[in-house]
This record gives structure tokens, sequence and C-alpha cells, in this order.
């Protein structure tokens, strides 16, 4: 595959489980600062996609390239070091730790054994930090307990966290699974805010959210990719009404 | 008394200030030598719950194999006093003057190569830190990075223990076999059997144990010690913020591994001897009941962990020796059902609270019950916060507007 423009490119993809290819020969193409959102029903290997991008996941075939670069034989890590952020499903956060120190751990400074030992919290980490916090709305509770957060915020210092390692690839699983409408508008927002200068992807189902957020949508089944492209020629799609509707 | 009553309260220097004074002063003044030299064999046990703390609480790694570098420590330095005791004027009665006798013994004729270097203290001194923590590198390099944790670590720390007694034990004309090596006599010239020298020994493991609890207070402070805690709660979510957590639990092993080797040494110098019997899977299980009953997350409380369970071991070994392990069981069982953040978690939930009311009887007490028993959406994890005996509400207000 020749070098393109596209941030993320995903060519023939494939990942079996025991058989069952839960991935199957799938082709997506991300742009430079472009908002995608994945929708598509239960067991549509949604999930699945975001694990292998991340390489959760090891891809039994196909290539992922970010940047012109090979993601599949990259160790985590790496991947993460190399621009890719990725919010899991149920906020997945340090319960136990401040908000503050939440995000500190997030910095992208001081991540060998011997540089976590030398790190130091300086000004410039302190301004990001509190930049941040600001971002997502928590700057006055940067003291709290992450643990002790409401389920929204917790859903918010996660995408913080991501925030603070500057990402160019944002993908965040579900992000307003389980909160209040408020929060949703509060969430769409915010990434409309933070997409402006990175690409991100979106697994939602709330279609409304979908709508107000996505620059194009993808929809996903049993593997494959059944319809890509503006959301309301999406939803007029015959095959993805027949994928929700029918059966 | 109400300023050191809030110092003692409010500072965790207090609390190492409080364990200094104990160890350094009250008990060397309260008990005679023979007393002393057991605190303080007891406090060489002690190195090894601290490293404990650092793997076992911050780490969340339970090892149950901290004997085999214990062991490895105590043998580096009972090799060089070995050698030093076994020159060819004092056993000229063997058949090969010059080696140690238990090599006599097993018609042994010439010091095997690898027993050479331990003639010099110096390189003794590196084996004792070099060698535990080399091959913690190993064990954990091969572990770790195959994402082998949890039950699985701990059963292959306790093979590992296995493998090393019974290759101790096999290698008797290397090793001294089950007897061990004893007869120990001086370290370059100074003779450590006698009282003052024990006194010596005594003070310079102290000192140590408490350099030790500050370099392990430091490390945990950094943002190293964060990560250690991060990682026992969302190892994904560190794995994916671009940090190697492989690495940062084979650092951890090879540190709480050279705490080990270094109270493997003190251990030796202070008993005068070492035998494969403090390798097994045995006294290792009883370093994790050490940090254990002491409180997992307290550098200070594993210290009086160490001390409190070998006192109790001294005591009922003598007065029951059949009882012990039975009680040794029911006191690990009943820590981790009952108390489960240790002797620490006790001070903080009710003592500590106590002292704090009495500093201010007129506001309201702080509650000192540790946790309400409203089922939290996830569940607690013992001994997480030891110093803050928080109400656990979990929150459900919306947060305030995203700006």
């Amino acid at each position: 595959m020749s070098n393109t423009d596209f941030v993320l490119a995903i060519e023939d993809l494939t990942v079996s489980f025991d058989g069952f290819k839960a991935i199957d020969n799938l082709n997506l193409y991300v742009d430079k600062g472009e908002l995608r959102v994945i929708i598509g029903p239960n067991g549509a290997g949604k999930t699945t996609l975001l694990d292998l991008i991340c390489g959760k996941t090891r891809a039994s075939k196909g290539t992922i390239k970010f940047k012109n670069q090979e993601m599949t034989t990259l160790a985590e890590h790496r991947i993460v070091r190399s621009g890719i952020g990725r919010k899991f499903q149920t906020p997945s956060i340090y319960e136990n730790l401040t908000v503050f120190k939440n995000l500190e751990v997030s910095f992208p400074r001081g991540r060998g054994v011997f540089g976590a030992l030398k790190f130091k919290c300086t000004a410039d980490v302190k301004e990001r930090i509190e930049s941040v916090a600001g971002e997502i709305g928590l700057a006055d509770q940067l003291e709290t307990e992450a643990g002790l957060l409401s389920h929204g915020q917790k859903q918010w210092l996660e995408i913080g966290m991501l925030l603070m390692q500057e990402p160019e690839l944002l993908m965040l699983d579900e992000p307003i699974a389980g909160m209040s409408v408020r929060e949703r508008e509060l969430t769409a927002e915010l990434l409309e805010r933070i997409c402006r200068n990175r690409s991100m992807i979106v697994i939602e189902h709330d279609m409304e959210f979908v709508k107000k957020i996505a620059h194009k949508v993808t929809v996903m089944h049993q593997g494959k990719i059944l319809a890509e492209g503006p959301m309301e020629k999406v939803q007029a799609d015959p095959k993805v009404i027949d994928v929700y509707l029918g059966h | 008394m109400t300023r050191l009553r809030t110092w003692l309260t409010s500072s965790d220097l207090a609390g190492i200030a409080v364990l200094a004074l104990i160890i350094v002063v009250v008990l060397p003044l309260s008990l005679d030598i023979f007393r002393l030299n057991l605190v303080g064999k007891y406090l060489s046990y002690a190195f090894v719950a601290v490293g404990l703390v650092m793997l076992w609480g911050y780490g969340g790694i339970l090892s149950l194999g901290q004997g085999v570098f214990f062991g490895l420590g105590g043998y580096a330095m009972a090799m060089f006093l070995k050698l030093e005791a076994s020159d060819p004027e004092s056993t000229k009665i063997q058949s090969t003057p010059g080696i140690p006798d238990f090599m006599d013994w097993n018609q042994l004729t010439q010091l095997p190569i690898w027993w050479e270097p331990f003639r010099h203290l110096p390189v003794a001194l590196i084996a004792m830190l070099l060698v535990p923590a080399i091959l913690a590198f190993i064990v954990g390099f091969a572990m770790f990075k195959r994402r082998v944790g949890g039950v699985y670590f701990a059963i292959i720390t306790q093979a590992v223990a296995l493998v090393l007694t019974v290759l101790i034990i096999g290698q008797q004309g290397y090793t001294g076999g089950v007897n061990g090596i004893t007869d120990l006599k001086t370290m370059l010239g100074w003779d450590i059997r006698t009282d003052s020298a024990k006194y010596i020994l005594y003070f310079a493991t102290c000192a140590l144990l408490i350099a030790a609890i500050f370099l392990c207070r430091w490390v945990q402070r950094t943002k190293l010690g964060t990560l250690l805690l991060a990682m026992r709660d969302k190892e994904d979510r560190v794995r994916f913020s671009g940090y190697d957590v492989a690495n940062f639990k084979v650092f951890v092993f090879c540190l709480a591994a050279m705490l080990c080797g270094l109270g493997g040494a003190l251990f030796v110098l202070q008993v005068g001897f070492m035998s494969a019997s403090f390798v097994g899977i045995v006294p290792s299980i009883e370093m994790v009941i050490f940090a254990a009953v002491g409180g997992r997350m307290s550098l200070v409380g594993a210290v009086y962990g160490a001390l409190l369970v070998n006192f109790g071991k001294t005591f009922f070994s003598e007065s029951f020796p059949q009882l012990w392990l039975f009680l040794m069981a029911a006191l690990f069982i009943g820590v981790v059902m009952a108390f489960p953040n240790g002797l620490a978690g006790l001070y903080n939930d009710y003592v500590k609270p106590w002292l704090l009311r009495k500093r201010e009887p007129r506001s309201d007490p702080p509650d000192p019950k540790p946790l309400p028993a409203t089922p939290p959406s996830h569940p607690p994890v013992a001994g997480w916060n030891p110093s803050v005996p928080r109400p656990r509400a979990d929150a459900k207000s919306v947060g305030p507007a995203v700006a």
C-alpha cells in the first residue's frame, strides 16, 4: 500500500477468534481533522476495531497505517506514543488518585522507569493540567479523589487524560453512555472543541448525538462496513434500515 | 503536647521518627544484648517486609518467594565470612586446609572457582545486592513481559523458592547443604560474636533500615510511585497512556529483591550462620505475613509487623512449639479477614481519629469508623489510601458545567 494523506488508513483488516471473523476484510480511511462516528448493532465489531487500532487485539491479516506508519506490529505503548489515544467504554480512571494526579500521570513526559523517578511536576506541567481541567470542567475539583466524581465527570476526566497526551487520533468508545441530557450536550460541545486540531473516531449508539457531532458516519455490521457517508445519506440507506429495523 | 499531637497525626515523618526512637533508644535501653540481638535479627526481616510494601502494597504484585532474595544476600555475606574463617591455620586438621569445613567433609580438595571472588569484601557486598537484583530481573522480565501476574506470578515465585532450596540442599559440597554455612567468626578481622560487635551491628541495621524506608518513601513520592498505584488500579489505562507497564513491575521487583538481599546479609552478620531453611517456601510466606500484619501500604507498619510476628514466633515456639504454625496461619487469615490494612490500618482508623478528637475537643470528631457499609460501585481495594478514613458515598451529583 502506498503512502496516503489519510491520518489513518486501514486495509483488508481481518481478525478471527477461533474461526469467527469479528472483523472481516475491512477498509477504513480517516482524514485529518475529521470526526468519524462508527455505529452498528451489538456485535458488529466496533469495539474490536478500536482494540485492533490501539493494539489491544492483534490482527490476523491486513494493515493499519497511522501517518503512513504500520501499527499492527507495534507494542501498545509505542502506538500510544506515536499519537493514538483511546478511551475505554467504562470510565477507566485511577479512582484512588486525585483528579490532578490522574492528569499528571497522563502527561507524556518521564515515561521510562528512570524518567518517572526523575519527573518533576514543573510549572509547564501544572499549567497544562489546569488548562485541560478547565476544558473538561473539572478545574475546581483538582484535589478531589477521582472515585468520588459523578459518572459523567469520570468520562470527562478520562477524555482529559487523553488530551494531556495531545494525540493526533483520539478514539472514544461510547463517551456519553450513562450521561444525563445536559451532560450529553456538554460532551458534544467538548468533542467539537477538541476535534479542531485532531482526528477522532467515536463509537456511539445515540442517534441524536451522532447527528450533532459526526462529520461522517460509518455503519458496521458483522465485521464489515455496511455504509459510509454523511448521516442523512446513511440513514436513508435501505441496507442500514434493514439491519436496524429488519430481521 | 498539643503541638506534638498535631505533628504525630499529620506527618508521616513522625511515624518514622517514632519508629527510630523505639528501635534506636527504647529497645537498646530496655533489653539485654541477647534479646537485642534477636530484635536485630527481626529487623533484618523488616527489610523484606519494607520491600513487600513496595512490591505488593504499591505494585500489587504478590511474591511468595522473597526468601530467595533474602537467602542470596545472606549467602553472599556468609560465603565471605566463611572464607575468612577458613584460613589454613585454623583449618589445619582438615585433609585440605584452607577451604571451608563442609567442603572438606564432602571430599572437595579445592575451592570452587565461583567461590574465589568472595574472598573480597567489596565483591561480597556488591553480590549481596546485585545477585538478587539480577535474578529478580530475569524472573520479572520473563514473567511481566508475558503479562503473567496475580496468582500465577505468586505460584512461580514459590516454585523458584523451592528450586533454590533443592539446589542448595542438593549441592552440599558447594553450599553446605541442609546445615548451611556455619561457624562464622570475623569480618576483616573484626570478631562479630562479641557483645560490642552485636551492639554495633544492631545499630548499623537500624540505620540501614531507616535509610531503606526513606529510599522507598522517596520512590513512592515520585511519578513512579503514582504509576505503581495507577497500575494496580487500572493496568490497561496505564499501558494505553504510553507506558511499558512491565518495566515498572520489573523495577519494583528488583528494588524489593535488593532490600531482601541487604536484609539477608545483616541477618547473617547478627545470627552467625545461613542455611537453606531461610530460603524456602515457608519462610517466604512468613515474610508476606509480616507485611500483611503491619499493613501492606505502610513502610513503618511493615517494620512493626516484622517485629511483632517474630516476637510472637519466639514466644509461642518457646512455649507451645507444636501450635506455632497453626497460630501463624490463624493470624494470617485473621488479618486478611478482619483488618486487611494491618496494624497501620487500625492506627489510621481508630487511633488517629482519637488523637485528633482529643486535640479539638469542641469540634465534631471525624468519623472513626473505617468505611460505611454502602456497596460501592467498585470493590474497595484493601489498603488503598490508609491516611484518609474517607466516606465512600458515591457522588451522584452532576458536575459543574463544562466551560
